[in-house]
């Protein structure tokens, strides 16, 4: 059965909704308001931009330089030779290396249990009408409001039991489920998605399963490239239940950040040589995909 | 729910009330028991990693419990509380999460609000604009307290540095209260502002063009447009960002710990800057008085309901009053 292509999740532009909201005028060339940038604006959003890429920019910097030549005044503004040096001295003090390796592998399993879960749980929400759906989809929202403390403690219990302190699997499976995830998902295919295609599918004869495999998951694709790096880039970057659930022996990079950052001796150039290569691979990952990450938050702003 | 207590993207809840419910047929066809089996693995994962732990929490709330020895869990009733509420390390923990709060989201929303009207002029390298604004949500909590904390050193920090080349005393940034807050609520700042700015910019794009034409032709300069026509209709929008950042806020934790370089939980040397999410911490893991923590956690959830409660029914008396 053939699926109509479905609408682009990530371009930026502020044309890019799904196609079921009710047309607009195109915004793009408005008269009026949407006035060409002055010069003043170019200068204020240059500055902010540096302001943004200034502390990384820095930590480069810092990094790639002695300890000594860091404090000296003025201090130095551009990057160093001692950069390989200072990681190398930084991967001395934190299993850096295994820590990046368990990153990716913990970011990974992550990311492809959170799209698929919440994928599922979205298309169920969207468009299968069950008893008890509407008071589902209000617990799932209502979680958001749940501070993390609050599950902390007997997670950790949890886990102690299991002895899985540690191991990775204890990160990975709290957190496989988002309600973010779900709610994302479910607002994209209640629009994205027709009815009618489903009732297509169904005339054809095709079981539940089978339209979610050929009919669902096709269309929501470009909903769940953007989840999938939403949740990647949380997963790598999340930092309180993996400080409580592993140590630094078994760390992920953020643990790891955190024994670097609370050593006693601190040595300011190991320390931000230590974040940079910890740091690094993300924001690579994300100056490539940025475009489609502003995107998709920008479309869950809009969508809700 | 999940453990990531750094979970921004709740974007979606921005503006409820146009959700798309209104095309709903109940068709013979959609309508069945599968809903069932694809929501039991969210529900599934969500029953033993969520909803288990918060009631756990809760049991325990009323115990007195080491963390070294759970089965000898003592019931004390409400004594945890009563003694939370007696007990100045909390209130000192309230007390600073309040005002790093403040400090960091009145700031981090006012600017976000401007630099989404900057990036909302037609530009020349928007793209760019927009990822760069965004590398600082890229960025770990690890990683950017980490660096700000260098940034903010006393004596070879470069923003004291900064500071002594224009004139200014350096600061102790870490020592003071005042300070050490400020610095905090700036690495907060630092990484969120670019996030929130999106989201405004996205809202702003739906604001239909025929206001601003009609607030033009009544006269309104481009000052009048964004205050009588922008802002209302970013209202949706903006009371999500507060809720967001306010749930965000009193959970507060990584920048705290990692800020001193020294990784204790006391939050600096007179607690000036121990949030209650560091407090929680502090309590069960490095004092293992896992009854106590759980009790601060419920404090804490109950103060985002309360707070987050409270803006709700703020937004919807505003709503009331101007129709």
């Amino acid at each position: 059965m053939t699926v109509t292509a479905p609408p682009p999740v990530d371009d930026a532009g502020p044309d890019s909704r799904p196609a079921p909201v009710p047309p607009r005028p195109r915004r793009r060339h408005r008269v009026g308001r949407v006035t060409k940038a002055g010069p003043l604006t170019y200068v204020l959003l240059v500055l902010a931009a540096l302001v943004s890429v200034f502390p990384l920019y820095w930590t480069a910097v810092a990094g790639s330089h002695t300890n000594a030549e860091i404090a000296a005044t003025p201090p130095p503004f551009l990057p160093d030779a001692d950069l390989f040096t200072n990681i190398g001295r930084a991967m001395d003090e934190a299993p850096i290396a295994l820590a990046l390796v368990n990153t990716v592998v913990v970011a990974g399993c992550i990311t492809v249990g959170t799209v698929l879960c919440c994928t599922l749980a979205g298309f169920a929400f969207a468009k299968l009408r069950f008893r008890g759906n509407k008071v589902l989809l209000g617990l799932v929202i209502g979680t958001m409001m749940v501070p993390t403390q609050l599950a902390i403690i007997p997670l950790f219990l949890l886990i102690a039991e299991l002895e899985w302190v540690n191991q990775l699997q204890a990160v990975v499976l709290p957190t496989l489920v988002t309600a973010f995830g779900v709610f994302f998902m479910r607002q994209y295919l209640s629009s994205a998605l027709p009815d009618e295609l489903l009732e297509a599918g169904r005339m054809d004869g095709a079981s539940t399963t089978r339209i979610f495999w050929s009919i669902v998951v096709p269309v929501a694709r470009p909903a769940m490239a953007v989840l999938a790096m939403l949740t990647f880039l949380t997963a790598w970057n999340d930092f309180f239940w993996p400080l409580i659930a592993l140590t630094s022996d078994n760390p992920t990079v953020q643990v790891a950040l955190a024994g670097l950052g609370g050593g006693y001796v601190p040595d300011r150039a190991v320390i931000m040589a230590g974040t940079l290569i910890g740091t690094l691979p993300i924001l690579v990952v994300f100056t490539v995909l940025g475009r489609h990450i502003v995107g998709g938050i920008m479309q869950g702003a809009v969508k809700g | 729910m999940t453990i990531a207590s750094d979970e921004p993207q709740v974007a979606s809840i921005a503006a409820p009330s146009v959700l798309p419910g209104k095309r709903r047929r109940t068709s013979r066809l959609t309508r069945n028991r599968w809903g069932y089996a694809y929501v039991a693995p969210f529900f599934v994962l969500f029953a033993c990693f969520s909803l288990y732990p918060f009631l756990y929490t809760a049991w325990i709330s009323l115990h007195d419990v080491d963390l070294g020895d759970v089965d000898g869990a003592q019931w004390v009733g409400l004594a945890n509380y009563s003694d939370l509420l007696s007990n100045e390390f909390f209130w000192n923990a309230a007390r600073n999460t309040l005002t790093i709060g403040v400090l960091s989201t009145v700031p981090q929303l006012a600017m976000a609000l401007g630099l989404a009207h900057l990036l909302n002029y037609s530009l020349r390298g928007r793209t760019f604009f927009r990822v760069a604004m965004l590398l600082p949500y890229a960025t770990s909590i690890a990683a950017a307290t980490l660096v700000f904390g260098q940034l903010f050193g006393r004596d070879y920090g470069l923003i004291n540095a900064g500071l002594e080349a224009v004139g200014f005393d350096r600061v102790d940034w870490e020592g003071g209260s005042w300070s050490s807050q400020l610095a905090i609520s700036v690495i907060v700042i630092w990484r969120w502002t670019g996030y929130n700015a999106l989201i405004y910019l996205a809202a702003m794009q739906a604001i239909p063009e025929d206001l601003y034409e009609a607030a033009a032709l009544d006269g309104a300069s481009k000052w009048k447009q964004f205050l009588h026509v922008t802002v209302p209709g970013l209202r949706p929008t903006i009371l999500f960002t507060i809720v967001v950042s306010t749930i965000g806020a009193v959970q507060l934790f990584g920048e705290p710990l990692l800020f001193s370089g020294n990784g204790t939980t006391n939050g600096g040397s007179s607690n000036q800057y121990q949030t209650l999410g560091l407090l929680m911490y502090d309590q069960g893991w490095t004092n293992f008085h896992l009854g106590q923590a759980a009790a601060t956690a419920w404090a804490m959830f109950l103060i985002i309901l309360v707070v987050v409660g409270g803006w709700a029914l703020l937004a919807r008396c505003r709503a009331r009053a101007e129709r």
